[in-house]
């Protein structure tokens, strides 16, 4: 005997205030898609200015300042095969979509973290917040962006920040709760006020752990933008997914590759930015 | 010697409770319960219990308890790192308990300077900007505050450590740092939690020795807290007896060492490492044999000889001591037929004043061993000691107070 439970329609509850966000809001959106694309289109035109060769010896440059002559050395090797194997413009564009979205992202998890750190009650609000951001699965982002600001980059980006920022709020509220309770004390034995006690000692001395979560959003959001080609993002991405359609795993793979190649880059050039604060 | 002296902070029935019900804790406790009973019954825990003291302005107050004693507690209650239930704590005819979060910013600027048991340093700044801190808080134009930073510096004898970091530095280093940071603030009094407690005992002494020069340099309001009773009998100018957050004694280091308040007192007392009390007049005997600087060589090597000894202090008229001579050089002088001893004399000798202390004296015989000479103010030779001397005196107060530490080891079995 089945016990007759009506089925709760959560999904449409979703469907249905989403629509209305889009409805009611499509002045917001539609003046953040255009903010955005402005910033992407920017970014792009800008790095595509640049002859391949002249962009190469800027991030060898870069590599060779903060990090070592390895670096700088692979960074060469690795950028010279994607120039070679075409996929230049496609690493380009995969790059300005990184480098948005992680400054989105960063712009809002940095006061987010803060704000968790230093109130107990807004962190037992946001953790699990986070929680449900990390393990949704990031196609499910994809989805509500589209009617929200349509087929294309601006939609990558907005999943992309959902998905990559909870490991940069984290990281900061775990960096500034980690900060020694002496070192508070002895600022607030010589009157430091709060927004003191932030900036000269708390924020300061969470800085490495802050890095770290910057590294992870990162990480996190060159694999989203990849991903999010399926809602016509430009990109690497794209060229897996068409290497997909079309049922070629040579370019597959290559794209692949590229996309592996920019990953190494990136992370070990934040990592190494971040061991230059330590020392 | 302290009546006359101005009142620099007063502190009356001062109580603090910890828990979520202080004034429970507080009813209780004027109904004649104990610390322990109170905890038991409500959970609140009675961490100070009407405290009234007075600290003088420009002493050297010492809290000392055992662990637990509320000494912490208490001098955190003073800048209000701690929030009092209730009490006075008046500081220039401000009642800190009622001042709101502006005052408070203000009154700790002014007027508390922090040292802290584990340095507390900001492992991200450099030694000069962790000296410079508190005129950072408070404001001071960058040029200046570097200034008095290193002047501060200078005091501990780090100044040409201003660019390092505290990790590069020792444990004694840092908290030099620690007591610069202090000191650049020339706030009116200086709190001291356990501020040498965790340095080895070498550098500790030294720290104490340092920390009462500047005091009686700089003539600052000190609070120290410690638990070490060798430490405060060291460094006190007046010592405040604490036990399960109740005073049990107020009184200048003799006053507690001769005149004990009760039981808990007196068992502390008795295990005072003698060695601290004793000093060099204990051990100090009069000189056998002096040589003038006016003497020839001849003549002093005769008087060395008649007193069997093979150095000679030497001094003017008024028995000002200007040097030491030795059997070695001497004879060199008469044999080349000089008739002074003025190019005889060594400086390489040490001397002390009367109160200096007994263990002190046991480390400088470490490398010569000549006699140790004891000169007053104006550097007159009074005595001298040597080491064998130093050794008796030990031994004996060693055997007096062997028995003694059992007892102190019975008096902190009773916490």
């Amino acid at each position: 005997m089945a016990i007759d439970i009506p089925r709760i329609p959560l999904g449409n509850w979703i469907e249905g205030s989403l629509e209305w966000l889009t409805s009611e809001y499509s002045m917001v959106t539609r003046g953040i898609s255009r903010v955005t694309q402005t910033g992407i289109d920017g970014l792009n035109d800008a790095l595509m200015w640049l002859p391949p060769w002249g962009l190469l010896l800027i991030i060898v440059g870069l590599c060779w300042w903060l990090a070592n002559a390895r670096l700088a050395i692979g960074a060469a090797a690795g950028m010279a095969l994607i120039w070679n194997m075409d996929l230049w413009d496609p690493m380009i564009e995969t790059l300005t979509l990184v480098v948005i979205a992680t400054l989105v992202a960063v712009v809002i998890a940095l006061p987010v973290g803060i704000a968790a750190a230093l109130s107990e009650r807004l962190y037992r609000v946001i953790m699990p917040v986070l929680d449900f951001m990390q393990t949704m699965p990031a196609f499910v982002y994809l989805i509500p962006a589209i009617p929200f600001f349509g087929i294309g980059s601006v939609s990558a980006i907005f999943a992309t920040v959902i998905f990559s920022m909870p490991p940069a709020i984290r990281f900061t509220t775990l960096g500034i709760r980690q900060v020694p309770g002496e070192l508070i004390e002895a600022a607030d034995a010589y009157g430091a006020t709060r927004g003191q006690k932030l900036i000269k000692v708390q924020l300061p001395l969470s800085l490495p752990t802050v890095m770290a979560g910057i590294n992870q959003t990162i990480m996190l959001a060159l694999s989203m933008v990849v991903i999010a080609a399926m809602i016509g993002a430009d990109g690497l991405g794209s060229e897996v997914w068409r290497a997909i359609q079309r049922l070629r795993p040579g370019d597959g793979f290559e794209a692949g590759i590229a996309v592996v190649i920019l990953a190494m880059l990136l992370d070990r050039l934040t990592q190494s930015l971040r061991k230059q604060r330590k020392s | 010697m302290n009546e006359n002296r101005n009142v620099k902070i007063r502190v009356r029935n001062l109580s603090k409770v910890f828990g979520s019900n202080p004034k429970k804790g507080l009813e209780l406790r004027d109904q004649g319960l104990k610390r322990a009973e109170i905890h038991e019954k409500t959970g609140q825990t009675l961490g100070l219990s009407n405290i009234d003291f007075d600290v003088y302005e420009g002493e050297l107050l010492v809290i000392m308890g055992l662990s637990g004693s509320g000494k912490s507690t208490l001098i955190r209650c003073l800048n209000r790192l701690i929030e009092p239930t209730e009490g006075e704590i008046v500081i220039d005819d401000e009642n800190i308990p009622e001042l709101d979060d502006k005052a408070l910013l203000e009154c700790r600027r002014r007027h508390f300077s922090m040292v802290f048991q584990n340095f507390a340093l900001f492992p991200h700044r450099t030694v000069i900007q962790n000296a410079e801190f508190g005129l950072e808080i408070r404001g001071v134009e960058k040029g200046e505050r570097t200034d008095i930073a290193r002047k501060a510096l200078k005091q501990v004898g780090l100044e040409s450590w201003e660019n390092a970091y505290p990790n590069q530095l020792s444990g004694g280093m840092q908290q030099r740092v620690g007591l610069a940071r202090a000191l650049a603030n020339d706030s009116t009094v200086l709190l001291m939690d356990e501020a040498f407690s965790a340095l080895d005992p070498l550098i500790r002494g030294d720290m104490q020795q340092e920390l009462q020069e500047l005091q009686s340099r700089m003539q600052k309001t000190t609070v120290f807290i410690t638990h070490d009773l060798d430490e405060a009998l060291n460094i006190a100018d007046r010592i405040i007896l604490l036990k399960d957050g109740e005073i049990v004694q107020i009184g200048t280091p003799e006053e507690i060492l001769t005149q004990p308040a009760d039981e808990y007192v007196r068992r502390f007392v008795e295990g005072v490492d003698m060695s601290k009390i004793l000093t060099a007049e204990h051990a100090m005997r009069k000189v056998r044999a002096i040589a003038r600087d006016t003497d020839g060589p001849r003549t002093t090597l005769r008087k060395m000889h008649e007193n069997n000894i093979d150095s000679i202090y030497v001094t003017r008229r008024d028995r000002t001591l200007v040097g030491l001579a030795e059997v070695d050089a001497l004879e060199q002088a008469a044999n080349e037929g000089r008739d002074t001893i003025a190019d005889c004399m060594t400086q390489e000798f040490r001397s002390v004043r009367l109160d200096e202390p007994m263990h002190n004296l046991f480390a400088m015989f470490s490398e010569k061993s000549y006699p140790i000479a004891v000169v007053d103010a104006d550097n007159r030779l009074l005595g001298v000691v040597v080491k064998g001397a130093v050794l008796d005196q030990l031994a004996q107060a060693a055997e007096s107070s062997t028995v003694n530490e059992d007892n102190l080891t019975a008096a902190a079995g009773d916490q």
